[in-house]
């Protein structure tokens, strides 16, 4: 990853600015709550958490409109969240009761909203690649100009079924931005010990498909690259590929004691590149907005991670009866 | 010598043939690698070649002959120096000439009992009035995707083979000339990655329908058809369904070997979310073809490649399906049920046909479709006929047998005069040679020992 970053006076406004760190502000808190519920007990099985990555979706988000459909592996809060999904219906399906957004029966992993196109929420490392591909397909098959986002991460990017994918999204020019969150770590094995080319932007280049390594702790940089891609595939060019460089502060989820990295790596990144600190920074720079703003934002988001603590834990456990509900439409 | 020209079998469940074209004509000298006729089987249109070198005695079989069986005698060469003398002994009775050379002529093909609807068959129940016209399953498939995709532009047609090609198996013939590219979608061999996009697009609303060229190549897309098509209606609270059908043929073929012959009913009929279907005749595998297309939820349809040539009568002119979940009594009996489906069918119709010159009266059922399963009519049955013997080309293990035979447990324990006896295929992969494949496979004779056995005969 490149060195620390000089503030730059980016080319947005205030509002756009605003409305990131709001976003990423919100994801940030949601995940912490989730943690410490989890830790009570309230949150059972799997608990991937995004934090550090917000800048990924919030920027990606910010590039798409009505009827742009997104998929991603089972670190999937960050993603519901910055498409619009009820913070109070994700919280609810991580502990499980009848107010989740599947009424219980998904979890962390398995969430979904037709509603917002949020397609999942899938568990087996790639799987959503090839089913991106397919919203993506759908779009090329209607004859309109939706895009799909189909997220993935370092280790996904490792197979097989991401190249067949590829292969087809570009022999076909599916409108599909295939992003690649790299966040250094597949568990706990590094980029390194993994891949045999780390540069994972190029993984599409064999199949003709273009590819750019984005800073992804800068959301002005991924909302830049996105737009590039999207544009690209909007226009019936075909499929993109966004390698995301990016880091997640905590473990690979909640019962990882994260060993194989040292605490001062992550404290380093944490420190220097955090994404959320650079647009206060470059907000507070610009002298727009001063430190009261972001503390009444920051209170705002508090609000609305209580409230969806309390909703997930005061929302009933599904009704028996569910056990036998849903397996056929 | 001279040459004998037999019949080719152009692919592994060929039985038989037209020959559409003689390329050579009497007196003439034809050498290795020449084209010397055109054959039609029921898949295509083929070119034969010349092996051998000589010149043509004598064309055996005329040019037009229809359903000129596999080994058959077609052409005599003579070799250098020979005349026409020299074909006097073989000329006169090929069908011997050609049993000569190869003692098992595809015989380990199971063929159609000649009378499936005999005394005590049962009739499906059409209205009054409907007409009925001869089809192959492999006419039946096809005219069943067709007429939904007619009626319903989001249901499309995608695998490997299934557009220029016309099929791997000619399931899809003509489609591409009235679909276009956009609907009849040939995809790389890729099946991991085609069956997930097909599933991707059937959660954005699509009605996909994914041929596997044969579901041994569907292991690779497993996962999608489980735990990405089968689960995500449950995971997503009813949100998001998955409208998809994986079809293809199942099963063993012929002389294919392991890795190509092998029963997936059971694997797919134990998961939840997934309907399966295994039809046996031409009406049903439109009808059940039909509903799948038409079904909210995603459906295996395990067809099979030796009764895609087989011939029913289905119905003409109504727009014919069959539901889910209700088995079809082919044959009426008192003695005996015989419970099958898919290919099963076959050797359970020629046993109970056998089983009526053993006096015993043999009712046999036909479950259609696997998930959902309708065991009412079993258990119905055996209450009347107290006795059941299931069969399958599957492995015992953990068989569909092995699940009836515990339900009739559970619920006609009490009608039971005979332990349940489940005819399958053998616990071993399925080897190549064709003594040993028959010896894999169920067979009409074990099912009729069976019978007997449950009988007390």
């Amino acid at each position: 990853m490149a060195a620390a970053r000089k503030p730059k006076k980016p080319n947005i406004n205030k509002d756009e600015l605003i409305g990131y760190y709001r976003d990423m502000l919100l994801i940030r808190r949601f995940e912490e709550k989730a943690g410490q519920l989890y830790g009570m007990g309230a949150i059972g099985g799997f608990c991937h958490l995004y934090i550090g990555q917000e800048a990924v979706v919030v920027g990606i988000e910010a590039c798409a409109k009505e009827g742009d459909q997104r998929i991603t592996s089972y670190r999937d809060h960050g993603h519901m969240l910055a498409c619009g999904m009820d913070p109070n219906g994700v919280m609810a399906e991580l502990t499980g009761r009848e107010g989740g957004y599947s009424r219980g029966k998904g979890g962390s992993m398995h969430m979904f909203s037709s509603e917002k196109n949020f397609y999942g929420g899938h568990g087996i490392v790639a799987a959503q690649v090839p089913l991106g591909a397919g919203l993506a397909f759908a779009n090329r098959y209607r004859g309109n100009d939706n895009v799909s986002f189909a997220y993935f991460g370092d280790g996904a990017a490792n197979q097989g079924q991401v190249y067949e994918t590829m292969n087809m999204a570009s022999l076909w020019k599916l409108p599909c931005i295939f992003v690649i969150e790299n966040n250094q770590y597949a568990m706990g094995t590094s980029l390194q010990r993994a891949s045999s080319t780390p540069a994972l932007f190029t993984r599409g280049a064999a199949f003709g498909i273009p590819g750019e390594a984005v800073d992804g702790m800068d959301v002005v940089a991924v909302k830049a690259a996105t737009e590039k891609a999207v544009d690209y595939a909007r226009s019936g060019e075909g499929p993109y590929v966004l390698e995301m460089n990016t880091y997640r502060y905590r473990g690979h989820s909640m019962s990882d004691p994260a060993k194989y990295r040292t605490r001062e790596e992550v404290q380093k990144m944490r420190a220097e590149r955090d994404a959320i600190d650079h647009v206060r920074d470059l907000l507070t720079a610009s002298g727009e907005v001063d430190e009261a703003d972001l503390k009444a934002i920051d209170k705002e988001i508090k609000v609305i991670v209580n409230e969806a603590a309390k909703f997930a834990q005061d929302s009933p456990e599904p009704a028996e009866a569910e056990l036998w509900t849903d397996i056929y439409a | 010598m001279t040459i004998e020209i037999l019949m080719p079998a152009l692919s592994p469940t060929m039985e038989e043939g037209n020959l559409a074209k003689w390329m050579i004509k009497e007196g003439d000298t034809v050498s290795s690698g020449d084209v010397i006729a055109e054959i039609e089987t029921d898949k295509a249109t083929m070119e034969v070649e010349a092996v051998d070198e000589g010149i043509v005695g004598k064309l055996v079989v005329a040019e037009g002959a229809e359903g000129v069986k596999v080994n058959e005698l077609i052409v005599i060469l003579l070799e250098d120096g020979e005349g026409a003398d020299a074909m006097n002994n073989i000329a006169s009775n090929p069908t011997d000439a050609s049993i000569a050379k190869n003692e098992q002529p595809m015989t380990a093909t199971p063929t159609m009992p000649k009378t499936p609807m005999a005394a005590a068959t049962v009739e499906p129940d059409f209205s009054p009035g409907t007409t009925f016209t001869k089809q192959t399953v492999r006419e039946a498939l096809r005219d069943a995707m067709s007429e939904e995709m007619r009626t319903n532009d989001n249901v499309f047609l995608m695998g490997e083979e299934v557009g220029q090609y016309q099929g791997a198996y000619k399931i899809s013939q003509g489609m591409l000339d009235e679909f276009g590219e956009r609907r009849v979608i040939d995809t790389p061999i890729t099946e991991h990655g085609f069956a997930g996009v097909a599933v991707g697009a059937a959660f954005a609303g699509l009605n996909p329908i994914v041929e596997f060229m044969t579901f041994n190549f569907a292991m690779q897309a497993i996962d999608h058809i489980i735990n990405s098509a089968a689960k995500t209606l449950y995971m997503s609270g009813g949100q998001m369904g998955c409208p998809i059908v994986f079809r293809g043929p199942n099963g063993a073929a012929a002389r294919v070997g392991a890795q190509h012959s092998q029963d997936y009913a059971a694997w797919y009929a134990q998961i939840p979310g997934l309907k399966v279907a295994m039809p046996y005749s031409a009406d049903d595998a439109k009808g059940l073809l039909k509903s799948a297309i038409r079904d909210p939820n995603p459906v295996v349809f395990l067809e099979n490649e030796i009764l895609y040539g087989k011939s029913f009568d289905v119905p003409e002119g109504i727009d014919h399906t069959v539901p889910f979940g209700q088995a079809r009594v082919w044959r009426e009996g008192s003695d005996v049920t015989i419970v099958s489906f898919g290919i099963g069918m076959t050797y359970a119709l020629e046993a109970a046909e056998a089983l009526v010159s053993e006096g015993i009266s043999a009712e046999v059922i036909d479950l259609r479709t696997l998930r959902p399963m309708d065991t009412e009519t079993v258990v119905r049955s055996v209450q009347k006929t107290n006795r059941c013997i299931t069969v399958e080309e599957g492995w015992p293990v953990s068989s569909i047998g092995s699940y009836i035979s515990s339900i009739i447990m559970q619920e006609a324990f009490d009608y039971l005069d005979a332990p349940v006896i489940t005819c399958t295929g053998k616990d071993v992969p399925m080897p190549y040679a064709a003594n040993l494949e028959k010896l894999a496979l169920v067979t009409t004779e074990e099912v009729v020992a069976a019978a007997k056995s449950v009988c007390y005969r």
